[in-house]
């Protein structure tokens, strides 16, 4: 197995290479350069904007550029936030883990929905529930994230206020009374999570649904009825270990999906994570930043995507990985 | 019979690689072109799918809506950019607004009409340069293979694996485009899935029969592309087109949402909405709008794919 993640992680490298090179291409080879802006001040003369290009390294040829940028990165260095100078290291180390706890918590949560309400589904083909199942992920499939958020914080926490039931937070991580235990933090947790698991939950409920329904007209399916194994044993012992392969490919390609709905949901929730940060960068034209923001999720990507492989590797006995 | 081939004519007509031939297509079942015989099963299938046809009725409503944006414009008497000082959020179904007004006093229903309009621009346009962009890619890398299908393969692997919405945002920074540079942007970000789907499509056409017997008649490879190949593939881009532009239509409007898609004062469904949210509590019909329009021809057109895959997959008969 450790032969196994090691090989995966060397075909990674040209993938990192490739990522660094298609961001770093991104920003330089726009015409002119972020010093441009200041050579449209009058009161900057021309050998001053020569000078601060020299500082920066801009007078370079760019492929030198790109290879400093890459050594730097190498020592872990993304360089300095164009706004504050901050290292862009640390504003997105600072903020990882809320990210993390948001997204590990909507992809739990699609997945606890899913796989019971997809195979249910499945095994009563064409039953009211499947039915009802059907319509409810193609509604929900079709929806904006944002826009689902939106309706989320409009009836949890808007209307509900107003009717006076029990609201839920809608803003950050935790209380700003600093009232930060355990419950608080989930109570906050819970709209953000729902808003960011939804496109996926419909996504793959259905999809369970139709790999199941093409598994158990198999025949080792009519076997294990046949023994007389209880139909639970059938469905989640037999049926959903062969319909559950592709899942795992599902879920390690709709991650980036998941990333980019990451960014949205912390951006209307103001829940302090990286695609938040991402999008102040934007906002501001924080080149760097952003530049740090999209490596760091690629990052994370290719991680999710090399744990998708390994969870592959493990369910699949046919494949080794010696 | 005939009423049929009237109806399945325009929406099918372009997709069809053959010649158009009125009178070879009067002729049934034992039609001597194979591939209008498919697009005549798979149309005489998708009417009989009443989901996918309320979902092509619908889709076709908004496009009138969108389209006659001007004539809404006219008939209201109030235009997508002017708004009214203390007109500002009046809420819709009352008085001459219908739909109301938004923060600028602005009449939300010519608004959507004409951001709809924009919206709609971009996703098609987006999803026409993506198909060009994966379309070729594929096509060369699944036909050619060697080191081209190894590079451009790379090429695809990185871009899948890069989140495309900060790299969206970096760019509209960088670049400020507008509506068609935008569309131009997703498209330069959306090309590698499809250019994976095609090349696995060519992949498998190209060791088939009817191109080695072609191929053996003195076919060169652009005729077998072009008259072998393509029209095998069809089928497919006309399904991934109709699932494409909905999944385009979020990503304009997501943008847009942001502030990095379709800048103001062009309105279009997701900037409404970003210059709504901050409304939240003065008027949620504000928000709600925007958004409703574009899950309903997000869904519409949804609908319309789902009966599309369904009628031109080759292994369903019927």
């Amino acid at each position: 197995m450790g032969r196994f993640i090691l090989h995966r992680l060397i075909q990674m490298i040209p993938l990192v290479i490739g990522i660094t090179f298609l961001t770093f291409a991104i920003v330089n080879l726009v015409p002119g350069s972020p010093v441009d802006r200041i050579a449209f001040n009058p009161r900057a003369r021309p050998e001053d904007v020569a000078r601060i290009k020299e500082n920066l390294g801009l007078d370079r040829p760019w492929p030198e550029r790109y290879a400093n940028w890459l050594g730097d990165l190498l020592h872990g260095d993304l360089g300095l936030s164009l706004i504050n100078y901050t290292p862009v290291r640390d504003r997105i180390l600072g903020v990882l883990p809320n990210t993390l706890v948001l997204t590990t918590t909507s992809l739990v949560l699609a997945l606890v929905i899913s796989v019971p309400v997809g195979l249910q589904a499945a095994v009563r083909r064409n039953s009211v529930f499947d039915y009802a199942v059907n319509v409810i992920t193609t509604v929900l499939f079709a929806m904006p994230t944002f826009w689902f958020g939106l309706l989320l914080i409009l009836l949890f926490a808007v209307k509900f206020n107003e009717w006076g039931l029990p609201s839920l937070p809608v803003g950050g991580i935790y209380n700003l009374r600093g009232d930060t235990g355990f419950l608080d933090r989930v109570q906050h947790l819970i709209l953000p999570a729902i808003a960011l698991a939804g496109v996926q939950l419909a996504a793959w409920t259905r999809y369970i649904r139709s790999s199941t329904l093409e598994v158990i007209r198999l025949d080792y399916i009519r076997t294990a009825e046949a023994k007389g194994l209880r139909d639970r044993t059938v469905l989640y012992g037999h049926a959903f270990r062969n319909a559950l392969l592709p899942l795992v490919t599902l879920v390690g390609l709709t991650l980036p999906e998941l990333f980019g709905g990451a960014l949205l949901i912390e951006t209307i929730f103001a829940w302090n994570g990286i695609g938040r940060l991402a999008y102040d960068a934007a906002l501001s034209s924080d080149y760097t930043l952003i530049m740090g923001t999209v490596l760091m999720f690629s990052v994370l990507t290719l991680l999710a995507n090399l744990l998708a492989d390994v969870a592959y590797a493990l369910l699949d006995p046919r494949i080794r990985y010696d | 019979m005939t009423e049929t081939r009237r109806a399945a004519a325009p929406a099918l007509a372009e997709a069809s690689p053959e010649p158009h031939q009125p009178s070879a297509a009067a002729v049934s079942l034992t039609d001597a072109h194979p591939a209008s015989g498919l697009y005549r099963r798979a149309w005489r299938r998708f009417r009989r799918d009443k989901v996918a046809m309320f979902g092509l009725i619908l889709t076709v409503l908004i496009v009138l809506f969108v389209l006659s944006a001007d004539l809404i414009s006219r008939i209201t008497g109030f235009d997508y950019r002017t708004g009214e000082l203390g007109q500002q959020f009046l809420p819709p179904f009352q008085g001459p607004h219908i739909l109301g007004t938004d923060l600028n006093g602005r009449d939300v229903l010519v608004r959507l009409a004409y951001g709809g309009r924009v919206s709609l621009f971009v996703a098609v346009l987006a999803a026409l340069t993506t198909l060009v962009i994966g379309g070729g890619v594929g096509a060369i890398s699944g036909f050619f293979g060697g080191w081209a299908d190894g590079v451009l393969m790379r090429l695809v692997d990185v871009l899948l694996s890069v989140p495309g919405l900060p790299i969206l945002l970096l760019i509209s920074v960088l670049y400020r485009p507008g509506v068609t540079g935008l569309a131009v942007i997703i498209a330069l970000l959306s090309w590698p899935g499809v250019a994976r789907l095609i090349r696995g499509e060519v992949l498998g056409r190209r060791g088939a029969e009817y191109v080695e017997a072609a191929r053996v008649a003195g076919a060169d490879s652009s005729r077998i592309i072009l008259r072998h190949i393509i029209p095998n593939v069809i089928p497919l881009m006309v399904v991934w087109i109709s699932l494409a532009i909905p999944a385009l239509i979020l990503t304009e409007a997501t943008l847009s949402f942001l502030g990095f898609g379709v800048r103001v004062p062009v309105p279009s469904w997701g900037n409404m909405l970003d210059g709504a949210t901050k409304y939240f509590a003065k008027s949620w019909t504000n928000v709600f709008i925007p958004g409703f329009a574009i899950w309903l021809t997000v869904l519409a057109i949804n609908l319309i794919g789902n009966g599309l895959r369904d009628a031109l997959d080759p292994r369903l008969n019927d």
